[in-house]
């Protein structure tokens, strides 16, 4: 701006531009708003000195503080971890079913159990604890080796067939084809039998001798009515679920060359308080059975 | 600039004021000069104590009234629990989901200062706005501690001495005390009142409340004393809005140069000799009493906030010189443009010309009275289509709101369906399906609901984590003012499934009143086998 301008209705300076016939005012701005001003600019730099601010080839200037996000982080967990000690403590030392009775400690378990699931169990029996083929669904009403919390707790604890753990829970189904111990032919009556017992479309004929072989071979473990045996891990083939598939291929496969799943041992890995917590979330989960009287 | 006084022979006081924000004094950056209004009295000034003793008298006192919603529930009448989520305002209690009577009170606020702009002007910022009244409560301590403008102007002046150090300290710890008590206030808002006060004065309130005690003890005391006009003019956005909806039927604080130009500090001795003069008679009252540092007679301008002082102080200097009152007047511009060209003012794109040396004439008969073509505010101005408008639209909301209050629920289910598993076979063939059920008891008492389903055959209920057996409904307990959740199996017969997805309802009634509501819900299956 060379020569200044003064708006001859208002008597203000202009800044020179103009829109359409209308020029703008250069209306004077408050001192105290310039000293704001200065004083964001003054913060900004007390700001640098004290945070870490300004960014440098690996990492960045720390600033007197020092404070860093991972440092708040973990001082908020301890934090949290301190409060918690009292309950966890609680749930660490009383039995499964006393928690489950304490409404405060079984909310904490449960909230605390579907966290732990989320992370450690999601992978295999899914967020929603579905399971797929092979990997058991949580929610429902069949289990292989009990549904009582403190059953629930032993398996999470020692786990299926995992072999580090002397207390695993552990059982084997013979493969009565692939090692010849029946014909082809006798494994298909049986597939028969137990698709009758199942509610499942049979073929009578096949059914009847089936079920004389289904006495002589399968009844050890799987009990005379087919309904399994939980002491032996050995599945109830006589409901509507079941692990592998129950349809004439599947059970087929299962007898030729059965599968055999792995669940690790959480022993190790998670606390006795979490481990716990995970029981009473699966418990709660909808298929959860009484704990027998003692 | 002292202010000198000089008594005319007319027995009116006259003030040497130049006014701080006068169209010459203008430069690129400009401190904030000093105003020193003085007090003003007459029916306006009156007026505004008598707001300023009701509205501090609400903010100050409304948080320590007490009404009783049973021992379940907090006792203060007005109280915004965060904490809880709950807003409780006498008998109203609203909650989170209610929040849309909020909305719909800051809709009427909205639409409340458009009716008021438009037939009253900015009577908002003049009589009510916390700026306006704090800054007057503290200028009330000014004037006690230092006196009045022409006193405080000379301390102002005055080398530093043992008094003034005296009156400039008391004065600034009267003025933090208030504004400590501002924000104290404010904080009694958010939790019990009594509780509060005595956690406050133990050091046993939350950090959360001292911080807010001191933020707003800060902005008060810089704001109502320090800042005072720098904040209308400067920071709020309302006067720049306004402006948009002002029209000519408005009400503004308006000088009448109709009738008071030209001016003259001599207008006896001129009218005397016969020569047309008008009323104004250039004591500059108007200018000492005004707190926002302007001269009304430059015209409207944007630091008006239409206190209408400076009504009050001509009004008693034109009962002194025996004219009529309203020299300077709430008018609008419609009967201000027609006594403008009753003057013989010509009007162009730029606005009114000079009033012409001749205008008295035209608006004063011979006998010295104003002539009867001479327009004045009148109802029409009050009553017209667009604030008919406003009142319908605030009247609708208003009336609407009542009605959602007076037909509000007390208690309200919400059902979330699992959605993962969205359901799941049990080992007989039924199918299970889980349900999070949210049963709000909207009341100041505990209660207990029975809850059961309607429209699924053969449905069986448990509740999750419950070794109880199964049954066709449950009986839940909801605490006073609380949402209760609780997870529900359904489980439904293998037999009983006819289709994939099957709408139904939860029914959920409680137990000795009369109180129930349907919620509904769907339950999920696996595709039915084609018999």
């Amino acid at each position: 701006m060379s020569e200044k301008e003064f708006d001859a209705f208002t008597g203000t300076q202009t800044t020179g531009h103009e829109w359409d016939g209308i020029k703008e005012l250069d209306t004077p701005m408050p001192k105290w708003w310039l000293w704001t001003f200065y004083a964001t600019i003054l913060f900004s730099i007390g700001y640098m000195i004290y945070y870490p601010a300004i960014p440098l080839v690996e990492g960045s200037t720390m600033g007197i503080s020092g404070q860093t996000n991972r440092a708040a982080l973990r001082q908020e967990t301890v934090a949290i971890e301190e409060a918690r000690r009292e309950i966890v403590a609680g749930i660490e030392s009383k039995q499964l079913d006393d928690i489950r009775a304490d409404d405060h400690l079984n909310r904490f378990a449960l909230a605390g159990g579907a966290s732990l699931f989320k992370v450690h169990c999601s992978q295999c029996h899914g967020s929603g604890a579905q399971g797929s083929p092979g990997y058991p669904n949580l929610n429902d009403d069949d289990w292989i080796w009990g549904g009582d919390v403190n059953a629930i707790y032993t398996t999470i604890k020692h786990g299926v067939r995992d072999e580090s753990d002397d207390d695993t829970r552990f059982s084997e189904m013979p493969a009565f084809g692939a090692d010849e111990v029946l014909e082809s032919g006798e494994i298909a009556s049986i597939a028969e039998y137990v698709l009758k017992i199942s509610g499942q479309e049979f073929d009578a004929a096949e059914a009847t001798s089936g079920e004389a072989l289904f006495v002589d071979n399968c009844t050890a473990c799987h009990g005379e009515d087919g309904k399994g045996d939980r002491e032996q891990g050995a599945p109830n083939l006589a409901d509507a679920l079941s692990l592998y598939g129950a349809d004439r291929a599947k059970l087929i496969a299962q007898m030729n060359r059965p599968k055999h799943g792995v669940m690790p041992a959480w022993g190790t890995r998670l606390t006795e308080a979490g481990i716990k917590q995970l029981a009473i979330y699966v418990h709660g989960l909808g298929g959860g059975e009484k704990s027998a009287a003692e | 600039m002292l202010d000198v006084q000089t008594n005319e022979t007319e027995g009116i006081q006259e003030f040497d004021a130049e006014a701080v924000n006068s169209k010459a004094n203008r430069a690129l950056y400009e401190s904030r000069k000093k105003i020193h209004p003085k007090r003003a009295s007459g029916s306006f000034r009156k007026l505004k104590w008598w707001i300023m003793a009701v509205t501090l008298g609400i903010y100050y006192l409304t948080p320590w009234l007490r009404w009783s919603r049973g021992a379940d529930a907090p006792d203060q009448a007005v109280l915004v629990d965060l904490a809880n989520r709950r807003f409780y305002f006498f008998f109203i209690e609203i909650w989170p989901h209610e929040f849309f009577f909020v909305a719909g009170l800051l809709v009427m606020a909205g639409v409340g200062l458009f009716l008021v702009t438009s037939t009253l002007g900015r009577a908002w910022c003049g009589y009510t706005c916390p700026q306006t009244v704090w800054v007057d409560l503290f200028l009330v301590v000014e004037r006690y501690f230092e006196g009045d403008r022409n006193a405080r102007i000379k301390l102002d002046e005055a080398p530093w001495s043992g008094s003034k150090i005296f009156k400039r300290t008391s004065k600034h710890v009267v003025w933090l005390l208030i504004a400590v008590m501002t924000g104290g206030a404010w904080i009694f808002y958010f939790a019990d009142a009594p509780t509060l006060a005595v956690d406050l004065f133990t050091f046993q309130a939350p950090m959360v409340a001292y911080t807010t005690v001191l933020v707003l003890t800060g902005t008060t005391y810089v704001f109502g004393g320090l800042m005072r006009e720098q904040v209308c003019t400067y920071m709020c956005p309302w006067p720049r809005i306004q402006a948009a909806m002002l029209d000519e039927h408005s009400l503004t604080v308006t000088y009448n140069d109709w009738r008071g130009e030209p001016r003259d500090r001599h207008a006896k001795r001129i009218r005397k000799a016969g020569k047309p003069i008008g009323d104004c008679v250039d004591c500059n009252a108007c200018v000492a009493v005004c707190p926002m540092g302007i001269d009304i007679r430059d015209g409207q301008q944007l630091e008006c906030i239409t206190c209408a002082l400076c009504i009050d102080a001509c009004d008693s200097v034109m009962s002194k010189l025996g004219m009529e009152k309203g020299l300077i007047a709430y008018t609008t511009l419609k009967e201000y443009g027609a006594n403008m060209q009753l003057a013989g003012v010509t009007e162009d794109s730029e606005g009114f010309g000079p009033v012409p040396a001749e205008a008295p004439s035209a608006v004063r008969s011979p006998g010295g009275k104003l002539v009867d073509e001479v327009e004045h505010v009148s109802w029409n101005s009050v009553i017209r289509p667009r604030t008919i408008l406003y009142s319908a639209i605030y009247a609708a909301i208003g009336l609407a709101l009542l009605w959602a209050l007076a037909v509000r629920d007390t208690l309200k289910v919400n059902v979330l369906h699992d959605r993962n598993p969205l359901f799941t076979i049990l080992s007989d063939g039924s199918v299970r399906n889980g349900y999070t059920v949210k049963i709000l008891n909207m009341t100041g008492t505990n209660r207990s609901f029975n809850l059961s389903v309607d429209g699924l055959p053969g449905a069986m209920l448990r509740l999750a984590g419950s070794d109880a057996a199964e049954s066709r409904q449950l009986i839940v307990d909801a605490s006073a003012d609380e949402l209760e959740p609780v997870r529900v199996f359904v489980r439904v017969p293998k037999s009983e499934i006819a289709s994939s997805r099957t709408v139904f309802t939860f029914e959920t009634a409680a137990i000795g009143d009369e109180d129930k509501t349907s919620t509904e819900a769907h339950f999920d299956a696996p595709e039915p086998e084609n018999k």
